[in-house]
């Protein structure tokens, strides 16, 4: 272990970390609304194959990224139809939407298995910062797409806790009928918060295809869809504690096949298994914390919403 | 889940099936022989699927015989079932089934169908009558590979992108070493484990760590090109597996490949003429089933060749004594060559190799 791979080890840490981090936002903001989608795996796929094939296609990974966001928001939607619009189960749709994403993007995607690395989305433009040692690469030279994810945290925090709207979003997702009876239209609420997080999946995805894996074939997701909704319940629906979460969780991801050359002899296998146990511990902690104080969960979270029923 | 999408695509597969033998039936004439391929993954991804059907298409020219394959089958589930019995049905004579997970449900098939001939690629189990297994020696290619990679190496170190810690991994592992340190003594080469066949991102974030860890040649024994690409971008030389890789990966050197064309037209041509016999065939270079290019621009391009040349001739062995493991110990004694069951069988790395094969 020397600084250059321990300087490789950070740079796949933040990496990994906020690609999570912008799926994980996404579940985040449909979850405070109320409506758990167990569709990020598939979003995240039919994203990254949108991305491969626009940021291919236009030469532009801006393009790929507009393109991807707009794939995983439509995909999103299905849910939004069935599981808030119809009032239909929100596991079972939102398994459906795994399932049925990533059958979409093989399909999709069958003729660029293995194509050429595609554009990526390249660093910022701040000059020095990015040759300093060791803060460097880890920070400054991170594609610009990590840094938009930051800033997508901050803005999310601030709308859910500083402005009406999030204030707004969160009643939908704490009290339905109490909402609806403010005046909020719960329907729409929902629709667009699933939405916005379709979109951020999107997003993820094409962070994934174009950055990490530097291209597309079927199963590219690889589970880190699921990791992205174990992430919101271990950050505790809040941005700054995701975030935190995203950072470990990413860590493991990158962790996974350093350790072995670090010379640490423990099976990838036992490493890509941390995240969940994680996930697993915290939910017990705050299982225990909720018979003393309210849950930490928005409260609605799951039910679908009728007016007539109460 | 990926089950529930597998049982999709295998049912949509089969009604494709039924659909191109319907439509097919129509201009099949003169020999009633029909070979039929069954496929784990999409044939797109350009490595061990990819190489099947490469061997089918070849297969098919040379032999005049229809074929067909069905692709994304998974192992162990009803859909092989169903796709074998649906060949099976529409006439097919010969069938190969192409992934090691295969192998129990190909013996029950073979057994329930005495007429059909069943060839198992990369499996032990075989009968009598109609059902044999196919493989290739690959280490005999990796040694040269190795070559090749101890001759480019700078930093006197090797980058090893590997699946999971089994026989056939060890023994190309092995192999590549052996290879490497022929041409340069000093040679070490370093493993990673990323447990998974095929996973771009892991594959290249492995990649990407042994290249942080000081190598500048890489390998892989892996199903994606993930790890061509974190060369390419670091600017390290990359040594393929499975295909050709030059068109997709800018740092390819060569790599040590598959080519299944002849094996299969020879089974074909057997059954067609009622003389296949089974057998545990594990061909080698000289069968041409496995190969490797020689890149002219490499400094022993020469010793390779004739390294390839004795191989192809039978005057040299790749696990020929005196070779040690990791721990001093002797794995094959002086002037002995080892056996094909204890290749089979391996499971220490040779002196050099870097890693551990626990996984």
């Amino acid at each position: 272990m020397n600084e250059v791979t321990v300087v490789g080890l950070l740079v796949d840490v933040v990496a990994f970390g906020l690609m999570l981090y912008l799926a994980a936002l996404g579940e985040l903001i449909a979850e405070k609304a109320g409506v758990l989608n167990l569709g990020v795996e598939g979003m995240m796929a039919v994203g990254g194959v949108a991305a491969f094939w626009s940021g291919t296609e236009f030469g532009s990974p801006v393009i790929g990224l507009i393109i991807a966001g707009i794939a995983g928001g439509l995909l999103s939607l299905i849910h939004a139809l069935v599981a808030v619009v119809l009032g239909g189960d929100q596991v079972v749709s939102g398994l459906a939407l795994t399932i049925f994403g990533l059958g979409l993007a093989a399909f999709a995607g069958k003729d660029y298995v293995s194509l050429p690395a595609v554009p990526q989305f390249g660093a910022l433009p701040l000059g020095p910062l990015r040759e300093l040692r060791i803060i460097g690469p880890v920070v400054f030279n991170q594609s610009w797409l990590a840094w938009f994810a930051v800033v997508l945290g901050l803005g999310t925090w601030f709308v859910l806790e500083r402005t009406s709207i999030g204030l707004g979003l969160r009643a939908v997702g704490e009290s339905a009928a109490t909402a609806d009876t403010a005046g909020r239209s719960v329907v729409r609420t929902r629709v667009i918060a699933v939405g916005v997080g379709g979109i951020l999946a999107g997003f993820a995805g094409a962070y994934l295809t174009l950055n990490l894996a530097k291209g597309w074939s079927e199963g590219v997701t690889a589970g880190r869809g699921w990791i992205a909704v174990a992430l919101v319940i271990f950050g505790a629906w809040r941005p700054g504690r995701t975030a935190v979460g995203a950072l470990l969780f990413g860590g493991l991801l990158a962790l996974e096949p350093r350790l072995q050359t670090f010379g640490v002899n423990i099976s990838p296998i036992l490493v890509s298994m941390l995240p969940y146990v994680l996930t697993i511990g915290v939910l017990i902690i705050f299982s225990i914390q909720s018979r003393r104080r309210p849950s930490v969960a928005p409260a609605a979270i799951g039910r679908a919403y009728r007016r007539e029923e109460r | 889940m990926t089950r529930t999408l597998r049982t999709l695509t295998a049912l949509i597969a089969t009604l494709g099936l039924l659909a191109a033998a319907c439509g097919g039936s129509d201009d099949a004439g003169g020999s009633d022989t029909k070979a039929a391929f069954v496929m784990v993954a999409p044939v797109g991804d350009a490595g061990w699927n990819f190489m099947h059907n490469e061997g089918r298409l070849a297969a098919e020219a040379a032999t005049g015989v229809e074929t067909a394959f069905v692709e994304a089958i998974p192992e162990g589930g009803a859909e092989f079932d169903t796709a074998v019995q649906q060949f099976i049905d529409d006439g097919y004579t010969v069938i190969f089934s192409t992934s090691f997970g295969y192998m129990d449900a190909t013996e029950k098939f073979a057994n329930e169908n005495p007429d059909v001939v069943f060839e198992h690629i990369s499996g032990f189990k075989m009968n009598d009558t109609n059902f044999g297994n196919t493989f290739g020696r690959m280490y005999q290619p990796r040694y040269i590979a190795g070559m090749a990679a101890g001759a480019a190496t700078e930093t006197n170190k090797i980058g090893y992108v590997a699946a999971f810690p089994i026989p056939e991994v060890i023994r190309g592992i092995n192999a590549f070493t052996l290879g490497a340190q022929r041409v340069n003594p000093d040679v070490e080469v370093e493993v990673a484990w990323t447990a998974t066949w095929f996973d771009p991102t892991v594959e290249g974030n492995t990649a990407q760590a042994l290249l942080d860890a000081g190598a500048d040649v890489l390998t892989m024994h892996q199903d994606s090109t993930a790890t061509g690409q974190a060369a390419t971008d670091a600017g390290a030389t990359f040594i393929g597996y499975h295909s050709d890789m030059s068109s997709q990966v800018d740092a390819y050197l060569t790599a040590p490949v598959w080519d299944w064309g002849d094996r299969y037209a020879d089974v074909i041509n057997a059954a067609a003429n009622g003389e296949y016999t089974p057998e545990s065939w594990w061909g080698g270079m000289a069968d041409g089933v496995v190969d490797i290019e020689i890149p002219t621009s490499s400094p022993v391009a020469s010793e390779m060749q004739a390294v390839k040349d004795q191989i192809i001739a039978g005057e040299f062995d790749v696990f020929e004594g005196e070779i040690l493991t990791q721990s001093g110990d002797v794995m094959v004694a002086d002037g002995e060559k080892m056996d094909d069951g204890s290749m089979l069988g391996m499971s220490d790395f040779v002196a050099g190799v870097i890693g551990s094969t626990d996984g």
